[in-house]
């Protein structure tokens, strides 16, 4: 009976095709979830990367910034060949290894202002797009040659990274405020964005 | 209150303060050593520059229980040292001062410079400089006093 026999072969692939598109439908939405998740999780990363107590010091410019308004920090400091200000005026001529709160002077250690390739604002000191940023921070020629993990790594336990939740208090005594999310939630944020593969969002 | 052991222009010296009090007030105020000066207040003019562990300070701004056992060194002391000495000597010979209130501040500033950049530029001078202010407005004689400074030394091999 050959013909019976096209007949169940015929029938098998179309089933057997039947499967695997569905499957593959499948694989496509889990996809698009994953990706969707992963694009969520990397706004909520941003919001945190664009507060001003990480992107003061993410400039474009010669100079870092200070407080809320973001406004160019006071003394005429300079960025310097290293990041650290310059012989007279270095970071460390203020910044010490923690908090002052009795003179409202914010420290950590190594206190100093992230590389010009790590910048996320423009040179009119404008937080970059959210598309820009995941792009500075992914690639891995402009991030101190961090993969997903190590980004992860970096956003846990970086003590500059950290100091953004323990900030100290202001001059006039009331504390600096805190990023959109405590650092537990920045840091998971961080992880399912990592898991989905670091997406970014398209766009310049 | 707490009892600070410091080590100042290689003295030591022992204070027994609140540990939120700025250096400048132990200096000044515990220790009755006047050169380094009050300014502003808030580290934003550089009259209270002294050296802690090397580095330039603003010394209004930083508790003494921020120092740990870095070596201080004061407008005091700073003519001990071959760099000191030199720009101290260049200020005379240059009359770079009018007021001079400020000009502790400068000094400090001026030797972390040159310790750091034997032979500075404008712009060297301008960026390490820019942060002490002065309202006599000397600044042109601060600046010929470096290069003269620096001059001297880079003849003298130091």
């Amino acid at each position: 009976m050959p013909g019976i026999r096209v007949g169940l072969v015929v029938a098998a692939v179309v089933a057997v095709a039947l499967v695997a598109g569905a499957f593959a439908r499948t694989a496509e939405v889990v996809d698009s979830n994953s990706m969707a998740q992963g694009l969520a999780a990397w706004d909520q990363v941003y919001s945190v990367l664009t507060h001003p107590r990480c992107i003061n010091c993410h400039t474009a410019t010669n100079y870092p910034q200070q407080g809320d308004d973001r406004h160019r920090h006071i003394a005429n400091v300079v960025r310097g060949p290293d990041g650290k200000g310059v012989p007279g005026l270095n970071c460390a001529s203020c910044h010490q290894e923690t908090n002052a709160d009795s003179t409202g002077v914010p420290g950590g250690h190594n206190w100093h202002l992230a590389p010009l390739e790590m910048r996320w604002q423009d040179t009119n000191d404008r937080p970059l797009s959210s598309a820009a940023v995941c792009k500075q921070i992914t690639d891995r020629s402009r991030n101190h040659n961090l993969n997903g993990p190590g980004l992860l790594k970096h956003h846990e336990e970086e003590p500059l990274v950290k100091w953004a939740w323990n900030p100290g208090i202001r001059p006039d005594g009331t504390a600096r405020t805190l990023p959109p999310m405590t650092h537990e939630q920045f840091v998971a944020a961080t992880k399912r964005w990592v898991e989905t593969g670091t997406p970014c969002p398209s766009g310049k | 209150m707490a009892t600070y052991q410091l080590n100042i222009n290689g003295q030591r010296k022992e204070v027994n303060v609140d540990p939120s009090t700025p250096l400048l007030w132990v200096l000044r105020e515990d220790l009755k050593m006047t050169g380094t000066k009050f300014g502003c207040g808030i580290s934003a003019c550089g009259a209270c520059t002294v050296h802690v562990g090397g580095v330039a300070t603003r010394s209004c701004i930083v508790p003494v229980s921020h120092v740990g056992d870095r070596p201080i060194v004061t407008i005091e002391g700073i003519g001990q040292d071959s760099v000191g000495r030199a720009v101290q000597d260049s200020w005379v010979e240059t009359d770079v001062v009018q007021c001079g209130y400020c000009q502790s501040g400068q000094i400090m500033a001026a030797v972390a410079l040159l310790k750091h950049t034997p032979k500075p530029t404008d712009q060297n001078i301008d960026e390490s400089m820019g942060g002490n202010i002065c309202r006599c407005a000397t600044y042109p004689r601060i600046r010929e006093a470096i290069k003269n400074a620096a001059a001297e030394l880079t003849k003298g091999g130091a």
